[in-house]
């Protein structure tokens, strides 16, 4: 498995994030040995493993249904970079996702 | 044979209901409806960075009640997956939901055809998931994003291609949105949002076994919207397929204004969503007895209640089934059943179907006009059963029943206090009746004779006009035997 340029932008796409044709060149190489790097689990026999999802042994860990005081909007508000008394703002968005 | 008539449609539904927990999914923030924007908010549901996710014990509790009422298997081990895609609706950057190991699996629920018939829907899955907040695109020039909704608790049950006609997947919703609400999981409001319908449709030749290409038809927020939104992109494709051109599998948003769907502006790209376990929650793992705990506290069955109403109350399938289209009335109308006197079978039988007949006209007209729902109607329990034991009893007439059902509803007062204040007690004094019936006659004279010469529809004439004189209150049957006899001693004394 080899990571190319259009994957790198793919991902870059998915993320919204944007790469110079340089920063392009050395992210496919980074993931690439990365990905290489992990191959190496390929060598071990699998076969009769079961996938392992959670790497902590802990299951059903569960709060009550009861309402706690939620943050008031002015803290919350004050971290985004574009607001407006009430609401986050950000760029206007069309269509759906 | 017309072209569509090859051709039959195929359907699959997937259904997001909110579920009426108190507390968000992950987070303790309330899931209060109306709240002033970005109130219902903390670092969890807002994805900051370090936060930890911790499940409400009650989503899953709710998720297996949909799963048992439907008919699932509740998979006895279960896990959460983070579903990416950046969208700022969703703060994190990506859902949290469930993929490759859904909690429920495999069920099916039953329609009611028109024709008398069931059909079985299939269940693929029933999972677990976090709603997304409410983007605002017309109140400035960029986009407003209010996050109270995001994080809140909803359950997905996607239905297999099972569905044939516009009119099923209605009939399949409907069916949905009964079996939640009398779950008492989610409150069932399409206008409202918190159930939300989207459809896969695609078309194939009768008779054909593999798939057609399907599009997904989205934004619909009524039951009649999904019929028709379903009933339009099939004949879309219909027409393609006669034109020779080739679906395009895509996602179209439905414009009820302009009855017709719009393919949706988006990137494919959008749709690669690179799910993978969620390592913020652990497993959740579901044993026999907390299933058989959830099972011994659900509600019966709304279907299992309507085929109870009548083999239990003798009732026809239809009043049955408008007494249990929503739970509430349907306990409205067992708790007046329980005030009635037990009488023998034939008469216990009449005076049940009169409630049933009261409740499915006047109660259903009253909440429909006062918009309200049946857990707001204010009448005590036991009041209309005891207006029905006067009735039938002969206190008082079907006709003053009316009457006093307004009153009953005005005052609050117990219908034998209301008979006696506003004398509304049906008079059966032969005497007194006859009495006002030779009024009757003497006063119309050429009415009587117009009777004498073969005009029987005078007699309706006469009767209206001695429950005018007697405010409503005599006793039909006496007054029509009465009048009956004076007429024919009329007859026989010329």
């Amino acid at each position: 498995m080899s990571v190319t340029v259009k994957d790198v932008e793919h991902v870059a796409k998915l993320a919204r994030l944007e790469f110079s044709e340089t920063e392009k060149e050395v992210l496919t190489h980074e993931l690439n040995e990365i990905l290489g790097y992990i191959e190496k689990l390929n060598e071990l026999d699998t076969t009769n493993v079961e996938p392992l999802s959670h790497v902590i042994e802990l299951s059903n860990v569960v709060r009550d249904d009861v309402v706690r005081q939620s943050a008031s909007a002015e803290e919350m508000l004050q971290n985004a970079p574009d607001r407006t008394e009430k609401f986050f703002r950000v760029p206007k968005v069309i269509g759906e996702r | 044979m017309k072209f569509s008539e090859a051709y039959e449609p195929v359907i699959g539904l997937e259904v997001h209901a909110q579920l009426l927990t108190e507390s968000k999914a992950f987070c303790g923030c309330t899931t209060k409806f109306g709240n002033e924007p970005n109130t219902n908010v903390c670092p969890i549901c807002l994805g900051m960075p370090g936060v930890l996710p911790v499940l409400n014990k009650n989503v899953v509790e709710f998720v297996i009640r949909m799963g048992l009422a439907t008919n699932c298997r509740i998979a006895p081990r279960s896990i959460f997956a983070r579903k990416n895609y950046f969208y700022p609706d969703l703060p994190k950057g990506y859902q949290i939901s469930q993929y490759e190991e859904p909690i429920c699996t495999g069920g099916y629920v039953e329609i009611d055809l028109e024709d008398g018939t069931r059909k079985k829907i299939g269940l693929t899955r029933i999972h677990m998931e976090e709603d997304a907040g409410k983007s605002i695109h017309d109140q400035d020039a960029q986009t407003l994003m209010d996050i109270n909704r995001c994080g809140g608790p909803l359950i997905e049950i996607v239905s297999e291609p099972d569905v044939r006609s516009p009119r099923e997947a209605y009939l399949y919703l409907y069916k949905i949105r009964q079996i939640v609400t009398y779950l008492g999981i989610c409150d069932g409001n399409m206008e409202e949002g918190s159930l939300r319908c989207d459809a896969n449709v695609s078309v194939r030749k009768k008779g054909e076994t593999s798939f057609g290409t399907k599009t997904e038809v989205k934004n619909m927020n009524s039951f009649r919207n999904v019929e028709r939104a379903i009933e339009f992109e099939m004949n879309r494709q219909l027409r393609m397929l006669e034109d020779g051109e080739a679906v395009v599998q895509e996602t179209l948003l439905w414009d009820a204004d302009k009855n017709a769907a719009y393919p949706m502006r988006s990137k494919e790209e959008a749709h690669d969503y690179r799910y993978f376990p969620d390592p913020d929650l652990v497993p959740v793992l579901v044993d026999e007895p907390w299933i058989e705990r959830v099972k011994s506290n659900l509600p019966e069955h709304p279907t299992t209640r309507r085929d109870r109403f009548i083999s239990e109350y003798s009732l026809p399938w239809y009043d049955a089934n408008i007494l249990c289209e929503e739970r509430g009335i349907a306990d409205f109308f067992e708790a007046e059943i329980s005030h009635l006197h037990k009488d023998d079978g034939a008469k216990q039988k009449e005076k049940i179907k009169l409630v049933a007949n009261w409740v499915m006209t006047s109660v259903l007209r009253e909440l429909g006009q006062r918009k309200i729902r049946i857990e707001d109607f204010s009448l005590p329990t036991g009041r209309l059963a005891s207006m029905i034991e006067l009735q039938v009893d002969g206190t008082i007439s079907s006709r003053i029943s009316k009457e006093l059902w307004d009153e009953m509803l005005e005052s609050n007062e117990d219908p034998k206090v209301i008979i006696e204040k506003k004398g509304l007690a049906q008079v059966s004094d032969e005497g007194a009746i006859e009495k006002i019936v030779n009024e009757v006659l003497e006063k119309n004279k050429l009415q009587v004779e117009k009777f004498l010469s073969g005009s029987e529809r005078v007699f309706g004439f006469f009767v209206g006009e001695v429950m005018k004189a007697t405010k409503g209150k005599a006793n039909p049957t006496l007054v029509n035997s009465i009048l009956k006899r004076r007429l024919s001693e009329t007859v026989l004394s010329k």
